[in-house]
């Protein structure tokens, strides 16, 4: 057997997972920066290497609609978008949760239109957090890897049974080549295997799926599916830990550094949250108190992992790469950590900054700002803070 | 009204378990109109139950032999709980063996 | 193929009543006898329709075949995966091989010709195995009467009201049939209920046929059309008789009309039963009557002889 490390960008990263996993049915459409997913699983499935159907739909949205219907005829199935073509899948997404079809899917994220930009940012990843699925967010090409097989011992889970996304930033994880080791198809189903799920499709056992429901009867689907979000927290903390024991790489919902003294936490997801590790590393040596989290789970939101870590900061500086105009909290990643300390009655100054929408890069240069700006509310209510937000690396 | 069942106890994602079980729902009280088939006027021709959109024209096998000296192998009954009144099946009829009646209340 | 005859249809009830299908609905008997011609071994997939919202309406369910509805626009996609599963499944042996499963999709003219067009493109284009049945009440029901593609001319729907400018729709009903042929499909055919051997030897034939077949199935309405609901089989029945509906197939490119009719009637015999055509002047009807004479001529054309005679007048 042996695993072996080979060089991969994270969009082959994720195909090599969908691979690992002997995925059934893939339906997708091409999309910048995704499209290298389906290309590589494509190749796969030209020359044998994968026993799937590959459905070359018309559009994101019969992509998704392709697997669910797959998923609910009982095949394990994989799809992959980005930006416009997510946005396009929205509605089905909901019906994808609400179903309980157990489809994943990976996210190179990408900024929404307009202007057209097919460069990174959250927009598109922060535009589902309300559709009922379970949502990570990669830090390198590995965890994209990684996470992606996770993802289907997670979704298939009998307690969940629930859609699973998978993030990596557009262009920067996506077509960055890393050494990634890559699981055989043997270990990759030991560890997700192949369920056979309690409702499916079959002339044998003639069920309906997809019913109307009055309102008599839909409140409680929607709180169904609100429990199972729920429940998967401790399935996929168990998935974690059985991923570490099987392949040695242990992931958790949220990763700390330096929060232990750290007098600013910054909170970050993606790619980002390395460039933000090499700057709070450097940063230390010049004597700053700076500590990082950064969030790979965002759905359901890991409130209590998080909140370890910022337990006894000053000031916390959220990094949000996505825009919520209009909206109290502005960042979304900043409106799931303020609740989080509010309901916790924490009253330290939580600021937020957006940063890198389109693709902008996001530098050790920015994080140093950031951190510079937080120092400032040093000893500081919530109260005392005027504006809570500021854009970083924007022309005036 | 007895109590609906909670979240929990209902089937993972609005499934429905059971084919056909829309018989629980009776229809009966949409109609206005009362189908009734004249058995000796029928001639079994199956136009009626062909064309009721419910299905609430049942074939059953239950031989039926007219004044006439006329005998079937089979007849036709309405099924009340689920006829709407449409009149198709009156209006259908080769040999106007079904009138609508008026429902009576 | 065994021919079919009114006593050879089987008596099985797949669709169960109780459904909430209105008072002489012509889609409840396209469904019912859709299900008969098909047999147990499918499995439906449903685009939101009137139909669809009326049979399955939670905890309840009229359908006695595995089905799943998932949205509008969607049913050819989500037959297509289901398809794509069933395939690889088999080969995996998680389905048995021998296992006889027919992929069928539904949808009503607005989830068709409309907001379905698109993945029902792509369902053709890629050769599934999929029959897809587009049961067509000529305008969007479910919502209350508002005008789809397939609307007819001058019919009065909620959003092409009669009025002083207006006088119903004033657009000519879109062909679908056309645009799936020109997909290459194996079979396509038009069925009307009132010719009920026709229509079970069609979709017999289109569940048997490897690959995407396409079944276009003539559905009255009776609170959208506006018309008794004693009438619909009559009024199917007129729609053949007048040339605005004419049953025919195309099967392996071949165009065949299926339910010849060598004298046609006046269509103002179909129009005036129904309450959406009510508010046509004399003119009007006239203007109908000739879009049929030129359907019909197209028919004729492609069938290569007057199948469809001249129209008879009376008196």
């Amino acid at each position: 057997m042996g695993r072996k490390v080979i060089p991969l960008s994270g969009n082959h990263a994720v195909a090599y997972a969908a691979k690992a996993v002997d995925v059934d049915v893939i339906a997708a459409y091409p999309i910048t920066p995704q499209t290298a997913v389906v290309e590589k699983l494509a190749e796969f499935v030209a020359n044998g290497e994968l026993d799937a159907e590959f459905i070359h739909v018309e559009s994101e949205h019969s992509a998704l609609s392709a697997v669910v219907g797959a998923s609910a005829a009982g095949a394990r199935v994989f799809t992959a978008t980005s930006a416009q073509g997510l946005l396009l899948m929205y509605e089905i997404m909901h019906i994808a949760s609400t179903m309980r079809l157990p489809v994943v899917m990976s996210i190179a994220t990408r900024a929404i239109s307009a202007p057209i930009n097919i460069w990174c940012d959250h927009s598109d990843f922060m535009a589902a957090s309300d559709t009922g699925w379970v949502m990570f967010m990669a830090l390198n090409a590995q965890e994209a890897h990684d996470l992606t097989v996770a993802a289907y011992r997670i979704a298939e889970d009998p307690e969940v049974e629930l859609p699973v996304a998978v993030g990596y930033d557009g262009f920067w994880l996506s077509h960055t080549v890393e050494p990634v080791e890559v699981l055989d198809t043997d270990e990759a189903l030991k560890y997700a295997p192949k369920r056979y799920r309690r409702y499916v499709l079959d002339p044998e056992r003639p069920i309906t799926m997809g019913p109307l429901a009055s309102p008599d009867w839909y409140f409680e689907f929607r709180v169904q599916l609100h429990e199972a979000v729920e429940k998967s927290r401790e399935v996929i903390l168990r998935a974690f830990d059985e991923f570490g024991r099987s392949f040695g790489r242990t992931y958790r919902p949220v990763d700390g550094y330096y929060t232990e003294d750290a007098t600013v936490v910054l909170i970050s997801m993606g790619s980002a949250s390395g460039t933000a590790l090499a700057y709070v590393e450097e940063a230390r040596r010049s004597g700053v108190k700076v500590g990082l989290v950064n969030v790979r789970q965002f759905r359901p939101f890991p409130e209590e992992e998080l909140y370890k870590h910022v337990e006894r900061a000053g000031v916390v500086a959220v990094v949000d790469r996505a825009i919520n105009s209009g909206s109290a909290f502005v960042g979304p990643l900043y409106s799931d950590v303020a609740l989080t300390f509010f309901k916790r009655g924490f009253d330290i100054p939580v600021l937020d900054f957006v940063v890198g929408l389109g693709g902008r890069a996001v530098t050790r240069r920015d994080f140093d700002e950031i951190t510079r700006r937080s120092l400032a509310y040093l000893g500081k209510r919530m109260r005392d803070v005027k504006q809570h937000y500021a854009f970083i690396g924007v022309r005036e | 009204m007895a109590k609906l069942p909670g979240w929990r106890e209902l089937p993972r994602g609005a499934v429905i378990l059971e084919p056909g079980s829309s018989v629980r729902y009776k229809t009966d009280s949409w109609r206005v109109l009362r189908p009734v088939i004249d058995q000796e006027r029928c001639i079994r021709c199956r136009i009626c139950w062909t064309y009721c959109p419910e299905p609430a024209i049942i074939e059953v096998e239950e031989p039926y032999t007219t004044k006439t000296g006329r005998a079937y192998r089979i007849s036709y009954r309405i099924d009340y709980d689920y006829c709407k009144g449409c009149g198709i099946c009156a209006e259908e009829c080769p040999v106007k063996a079904i009138t609508m009646i008026e429902e009576v209340v | 193929m065994s021919s079919v005859t009114i006593a050879t249809l089987p008596r099985e009830e797949l669709l169960a009543p109780g459904h909430r299908m209105c008072q002489g609905c012509g889609a409840a008997i396209v469904m019912r006898h859709l299900l008969k011609a098909l047999g147990k071994n499918v499995i439906i997939a449903h685009a939101t329709g009137c139909v669809e919202v009326t049979t399955t309406l939670y905890p309840e369910t009229a359908w006695r075949v595995p089905w799943v509805h998932v949205a509008f626009e969607n049913a050819a996609a989500v037959a297509s995966g289901i398809e794509a599963a069933i395939k690889v499944l088999k080969r995996k042996g998680v389905i048995e091989s021998s296992k006889k499963v027919k992929v069928v999709a539904i949808g009503g003219d607005g989830g068709t010709v409309d907001i379905g067009l698109q993945a029902l493109s792509g369902m053709l284009e890629r050769g599934h195995n999929i029959l897809y049945v587009l049961y067509d009440n000529e305008a969007y029901m479910n919502t209350g009467i508002q005008r789809s593609g397939a609307t007819p001319m001058y019919a009065w729907t909620t959003t092409t009201p009669a009025g002083k400018v207006w006088r119903g729709e004033w657009r000519r009903k879109k062909d679908i049939v056309s645009i799936v042929r020109a997909h290459g499909v194996p079979y396509a055919a038009t069925v009307n209920f009132a010719y009920i051997t026709d229509f079970y030897t069609k979709i017999r034939k289109a569940a048997e046929i490897e690959g995407p077949t396409f079944i276009h199935a003539f559905a009255p309405c009776v609170p959208g059309w506006r018309y008794e609901p004693h009438l619909t089989v009559k009024i199917a029945k007129l729609a053949v008789q007048t040339g605005i509906w004419v049953n025919y197939e195309i099967e392996k490119g071949v165009f065949r009309v299926t339910t010849p009719v060598p004298r046609r009637l006046p269509v103002g015999e179909y129009l005036k039963l129904q309450g959406r055509f009510a508010h046509l002047t004399k003119e009007e009807i006239e203007t109908i009557q000739r879009i049929v004479d030129e359907d019909v001529e197209y028919i004729n054309k492609l069938a290569g002889a007057t199948v469809i005679g001249p129209v008879e007048r009376k008196g």
